[in-house]
């Protein structure tokens, strides 16, 4: 048969177009070595510099290793701020009228910006993984059980901080104001997560502000994940594996809805 | 045969703005035919198109593409490929695969990581469609070494492979040196006569817009002209003889004695329609001091209607 007198096949399968917007996010950083090496490079100077200080001169009287409570904060917050600046890129697409080509496909915008967060959570999913591989000789002592551990705590780290980039997004209008973005919207997360420092105590307003960011709630998972069943748990976990799950699922669907919710008007209502 | 697009009192105004930039346009589009949008920039012709393409909610108005309300986008989405007016192709993946994203974001075919992995029938597809437009043997290649007349074929083969029943042209040609420009119009003819698809084009170009079945002239986002090439350049192709004299009172007096039309402005401009202007001279006995017959192009008629300030 001629390919002519074919008609093409409708599949109208969303996992395919999510499959294919994925696939793309993450085709794109492969070919970027520049990305590729700025991406390993940050972290790891987080968790030796920040975290092997930290340790030598702080370590003997918090009374639990700093390299590991800092590598497990940098490897929640890497996984977070990747996908969530991964789903924010997509102003570029916008700016450079790749985002039109999308929005005119005849898929969910749900299909849309799950696509895109699955590609972004990929992306920095092999970050973490390289992460994790280079702790060991850094020094982080790391079970096979934590090991195991650490891949549904990396996995929410990503979603939670893909759909908290979309409702970012939302509402930038350009690719200078995402840039101007980082040090009101990220920076102050990094402290109020406890990524680096320990935040047990903090005085009430920053315990307020701690409490709404959502970062703090995937570090918190992770550690408590991580340190499950150890002696440091008391001294490093925040709060119970159950409440910063349901916090994390629920900041996720709620950023998710209204995410993509804004998204979609601010693209359409001009 | 039902028009495939309808339009009817559409509006846009676009947040904070104090004018309409698509001021309660109304046109219909015949199946199969090549229909042109034509206007100066500015005149509302992308935010027309934009429109009628589902990327931007319209004010007020129906718009309907192939039976289906704007309201149904997933519908209309289906129906209609669109090569915007920048291209909008992505710069990291080769030609195929940007084509390969295109056909499994509209659910032509499933996903598969490469092109040998893909189905035979769509490898076939986008073999015959880039030989259609002659750019079978670049697409292995990156996109970012294409020309812009490449990256224009390059749309045309990704916006046929749902085939859509009308193709939407944003300037195609903006950019483009003229030898690309003709280039992309042979492939276009050859791709209609094949595809039957309609084509609703928007250029600032005349040249463009002669060879299309019907044109709607658009300014400030109204519609001036409407009609067939043939019949817009009848309308928009009239002789006129520009007169002056010292005694613009006296000739004007006397030229509505003889039952001339004109209309006064810096000259008195009178429309030929058939008079000749020996006739008319010989009949005028002001002292004239000015004297000039214009023959407009169709550029110059195109211009006068889209400069002339609206009232």
């Amino acid at each position: 048969m001629s390919v002519q007198s074919q008609a093409p096949m409708v599949t109208s399968n969303h996992a395919s177009a999510m499959a294919t917007i994925a696939y793309r996010d993450f085709v794109k950083f492969l070919r970027d070595p520049v990305r590729i090496i700025s991406t390993f490079a940050f972290p790891l100077i987080f968790v030796v510099v920040l975290g092997g200080s930290l340790q030598d001169n702080l370590g003997t009287q918090a009374g639990y290793d700093f390299l590991t409570f800092t590598f497990t904060g940098v490897l929640a917050q890497t996984l977070f701020q990747s996908s969530a600046l991964g789903i924010i890129s997509m102003i570029e697409d916008r700016e450079s009228d790749f985002s039109q080509e999308i929005f005119v496909a005849p898929i969910s915008r749900y299909a849309i910006v799950i696509g895109k967060i699955i590609g972004e959570s990929l992306v920095a999913l092999t970050q973490g993984v390289g992460l994790i591989a280079l702790a060991v000789p850094i020094g982080v002592d790391l079970s096979p059980g934590q090991i195991i551990g650490l891949i549904p705590t990396t996995i929410a780290s990503c979603l939670l901080g893909g759909a908290f980039g979309l409702l970012v997004l939302s509402r930038l209008s350009s690719q200078r104001a995402a840039q101007q973005l980082f040090p009101f919207v990220f920076l102050p997360q990094f402290f109020l997560a406890g990524v680096f420092n320990p935040i047990q105590q903090l005085p009430w307003y920053l315990e307020v502000l701690s409490r709404i960011s959502p970062l703090r709630y995937a570090v918190d998972l992770m550690r408590g994940v991580f340190y499950a069943g150890t002696a440091e748990r008391a001294k490093v976990v925040l709060d119970p594996l159950a409440l910063n799950l349901l916090v994390v699922g629920g900041m996720f669907a709620v950023f998710l809805v209204a995410g993509t919710a804004l998204f979609v008007r601010g693209e359409q209502n001009r | 045969m039902p028009p495939i697009v309808e339009v009817c009192a559409l509006v846009k105004r676009y947040r904070g703005a104090e004018t309409n930039a698509v001021d309660g346009i109304s046109f219909d589009v015949q199946p199969g035919a090549l229909f042109t949008l034509l206007g100066p920039n500015g005149a509302g012709k992308t935010t027309t198109i934009s429109i009628l393409t589902t990327t931007l909610a319209p004010t007020s108005g129906t718009v309907r593409i192939a039976g289906y309300d704007l309201a149904n986008a997933a519908a209309v989405r289906r129906e209609i490929g669109i090569i915007f007016q920048k291209p909008s192709l992505d710069q990291n993946l080769s030609a195929e695969e940007n084509v390969r994203f295109h056909a499994v974001l509209y659910g032509l075919y499933p996903f598969r990581p490469t092109f040998r992995a893909m189905p035979l029938a769509y490898r076939e597809q986008v073999e015959h469609l880039a030989t259609l437009v002659g750019i079978e043997r670049e697409l292995g290649k990156p996109v970012k070494t294409f020309s812009g007349g490449m990256k224009r074929k390059l749309e045309i083969v990704r916006s046929l492979m749902h085939r859509p029943r009308v193709l939407f042209l944003d300037e195609p040609t903006v950019g483009l040196d003229p030898a690309s420009r003709r280039n992309l119009w042979r492939y276009l003819t050859d791709v209609r006569a094949e595809h039957g698809v309609t084509v609703f084009l928007t250029t600032h170009y005349l040249d463009e817009a002669e060879q299309s079945d019907d044109v709607r002239v658009i300014k400030d986002g109204q519609i001036v002209a409407a009609g067939a090439p043939a019949r817009l350049k009848a309308e928009l192709l009239r002789p006129y003889l520009l007169v002056d004299a010292a005694d613009r009172e006296g000739l004007g007096s006397e030229l509505r004695a003889l039952g001339v039309a004109f209309t006064e402005g810096r000259r008195f401009r009178i429309e030929l329609d058939g008079h000749g202007v020996h006739d008319l001279l010989r009949a005028v006995q002001t002292p004239l001091t000015h004297v000039q017959t214009h023959d407009p192009t169709l550029e110059d008629a195109y211009l006068a209607i889209v400069e002339e300030p609206q009232t």
